[in-house]
């Protein structure tokens, strides 16, 4: 009966899924020379068709049998979280700290990748999910990190670790010169001025070839070094100590793989533990009452301008961080890293991971590069899963898969 | 006439071509921050998708042997026009209907899912390299002495002109004068004392989508046939370009939408002209902050007080 009057409006969705789907999937422009040919494939529109067709028919009783799974269920909330964290902290360091000295190069290299993204989903984090402030263009903090990194040891041939202090330094300084405007603007003004923003530092990038080499980036760039010894076969500069030659080993080449990787795990331990100090100060309370009710801060005497530009300088330095390190994994860049599908990639991390929780960001981060690495076959659809993420989410559990623990209490009824 | 003013001459009518197009997609994002205050992201994407489609039909026009100018515009205009409302209707009815009340934050990022999933979708449907198509309108005149600088004006240039003339006039009409129309109004005005008032707020909300996107649609047909080459990447760019347009000419205001258009357009000529071709999209953006930072109310906009 239900399924006889549920017919007609399965059958016209069906048939606005094959007027959506027919333009784009079921008719194939062919560019051969100058002419332009048609080709018609209808399998897709077909599959979409039935799909569509199907599910809007026995909506009913899939409702119910989702109910009945229950999905959320499955993940834990805040509070079992909560009384996990530590352990399983320490489990993932410990893990993490022992085994890329039994793992392949490549997954090593895969893992320091991921370590890279968390370290932007933790700094990016501070910005969109502590302090609510959208910031779509959050790739232009990493590709001043890591630029100024380039260009200062091209230019003076100064070391990583010269180097990391004062590009993290020019990155919080990038940040807060960009926030300082555009920060009294409420929220989707934001996102889109930081969209602009991050668009004009790709296309300066590109543009100003003196500078940055444009689109042929900056070459060269030194790896980081272990108290001054170097990872190489030999010396790059006279009377200079290589690794191996110090602790009488012998040279492999994926010792600098491993300490590359050990460096992120440091790195993103430190911006763990700053973010961890940070959020239980009051500027960090401060982040998320001005994120929950802005006029309410404001009537408390809070002073919103400089509390949001703490959250965005800060979270920049970390993408500075970010992109300080990824140049020196490198040891190449050009502008085509800092385009706005990695800021996207990014805010994806934060908001799959759940804005505001760390033990989030950090599994989506892995997750995130990790997979589309393993499932290689299916590279393409890799943005189009990312976006899809992104919508399924802010409807199914907009709070992110491993929310944010908040303490609270409540009266006793 | 000296060639300076002729050359000025010239980059005013590239900036009214260019504002136009820009106008028209602005509308879309304009109506919709009126009515629900949200950034609709995938809008840049929904226009991508109606110069798509306006190349298939006009492609699939010319195999059928179809020899009639206007009449081939005319049927790539409603095809697309049918499939980009068809979109927006979806987009809105999938990812943004079910957001309502909830945070602000939340439609936005669906709405930025929404806009990386189409980009994709078309990439992987029609793939990523750029298509280009045979001119269905060439030729123009041209202005100016014999053997120095003449002032070209193609006939596209003509018409792109005259169908934004023709769709901003009817949306015009269609807004103040019908019913559906001063609900739009209405909702803009105050939705949930519309909604009292026995307006179908969620029909509305619809509609502002589906206009928006047949706007768009427009645009993407003439752009696909000025430019003659279109690829999955142009809706991104257009997008902010015309939300630039839409915050100058101050957001909520329809003929805010068009002037922000026009000045944009004409912004951009004039920077790709005497400043450098590579920067004209750095003004842009420059435009939006500045505009943001000084006057965030554009040219038309009325002040927006928050309420508690």
């Amino acid at each position: 009966m239900t399924l006889k009057r549920r017919l007609p409006e399965a059958l016209s969705m069906s048939l606005l899924t094959a007027l959506l789907t027919l333009p784009v999937l079921g008719v194939h422009l062919q560019v051969e020379g100058l002419k332009v040919a048609l080709q018609g494939d209808a399998r897709p529109v077909c599959i979409a068709m039935t799909a569509v067709f199907l599910a809007r028919l026995f909506q009913e009783p899939l409702k119910q049998a989702y109910s009945w799974l229950n999905l959320g269920r499955l993940l834990p909330g805040p509070q079992r979280l909560a009384t996990y964290r530590t352990p399983l902290l320490t489990l993932l360091v410990g893990a993490a700290l022992i085994w890329p000295f039994f793992a392949s190069r490549g997954a090593v290299d895969v893992a320091t990748l991921s370590l890279i993204y968390v370290m932007l989903g933790l700094g990016l984090n501070i910005v969109v999910g502590y302090a609510g402030l959208l910031d779509l263009g959050y790739v232009a903090f990493y590709a001043v990190g890591a630029y100024s990194y380039a260009l200062l040891a091209q230019n003076f041939g100064l070391g990583f670790w010269e180097c990391l202090p004062v590009s993290v330094a020019m990155t919080a300084t990038a940040g807060c010169l960009l926030g300082f405007p555009v920060l009294r603007l409420r929220g989707d003004y934001l996102a889109i001025v930081t969209l602009g923003f991050g668009e004009i530092v790709y296309l300066l990038l590109n543009n100003l070839d003196s500078l940055t080499g444009g689109p042929d980036g900056v070459k060269n760039i030194p790896k980081p070094t272990f108290f001054g010894l170097e990872f190489a076969r030999e010396p790059s500069t006279p009377g200079g100590v290589t690794f191996h030659r110090f602790f009488g080993l012998d040279y492999r080449g994926g010792d600098v793989v491993i300490f590359l990787f050990l460096l992120a795990l440091v790195l993103v331990l430190f911006i763990l533990f700053v973010i961890d100090r940070l959020i239980r100060m009051p500027i960090g309370r401060a982040w998320e009452a001005l994120r929950e009710d802005e006029l309410a801060c404001v009537s408390l005497g809070l002073n919103p301008t400089v509390i949001k530009l703490s959250a965005f300088t800060l979270g920049a330095s970390f993408g500075g961080f970010a992109g300080a390190f990824f140049a020196a994994r490198q040891g190449f860049i050009n502008p085509e890293s800092f385009t706005f599908i990695e800021s996207a990639i990014v805010l994806a991390i934060v908001v799959l991971g759940g804005m505001g929780s760390q033990i989030g960001v950090i599994l989506a981060a892995v997750a995130l590069t990790v997979l589309p690495e393993v499932a290689r076959q299916f590279q393409e659809y890799r943005m189009l899963a990312f976006g899809l993420v992104m919508i399924l989410m802010m409807i199914w559990r907009p709070q992110g898969l491993l929310p944010a623990s908040r303490p609270r209490l409540e009266l006793p009824q | 006439m000296s060639t300076t003013f002729l050359g000025f001459i010239q980059q005013v009518i590239n900036g009214l071509t260019l504002g136009s197009i820009y106008a028209l997609i602005a509308i879309g994002y304009t109506m919709v921050y009126g009515i629900i205050g949200m950034i609709n992201f995938a809008h840049g994407e929904i226009y991508m998708i109606g110069s798509y489609v306006g190349v298939l039909v006009l492609t699939a026009l010319t195999l059928l042997g179809l020899q009639s100018v206007p009449l081939m515009l005319l049927l790539t205009l409603v095809v697309s026009i049918l499939v980009t409302s068809a979109y927006g209707w979806t987009v809105e009815r999938l990812a943004y209907r079910p957001l309502r009340g909830s945070p602000r934050l939340a439609p936005l990022i669906s709405a930025i899912g929404m806009s990386i999933f189409l980009q994709n979708y078309v990439m992987l449907g029609q793939g990523a390299r750029d298509i280009s198509m045979q001119p269905l309108i060439a030729g123009g005149w041209r202005f100016g002495a014999e053997g120095g600088f003449q002032v070209y004006l193609s006939y596209m240039q003509v018409l792109i002109a005259v169908v934004t003339v023709i769709f901003m006039a009817l949306l015009t009409l269609y807004i103040s004068r019908s019913r559906m129309g001063r609900a739009c109004r209405a909702c803009a005005e105050d939705r949930e004392m519309a909604n009292l008032l026995g307006i179908d707020t969620d029909r509305v909300i619809s509609l502002t989508f589906v206009l928006g996107a047949a706007l768009a649609a427009v645009a993407g047909v003439l752009v696909g046939l000025y430019y003659g080459k279109i690829n999955p990447f142009i809706g991104f760019v257009a997008g902010i370009k015309a939300f630039t347009a839409a915050v100058l000419g101050g957001i909520g205001s329809i003929p805010g939408a068009m002037l922000g258009g026009i000045v944009l357009g004409l912004t951009e000529s004039f920077a790709s002209a005497y400043l450098s071709t590579q920067y004209k999209d750095v003004v842009a953006f420059g435009l939006l902050v500045l505009v943001l930072l000084f006057r965030p109310t554009g040219l038309l906009g009325k002040p927006d007080v928050e309420k508690v």
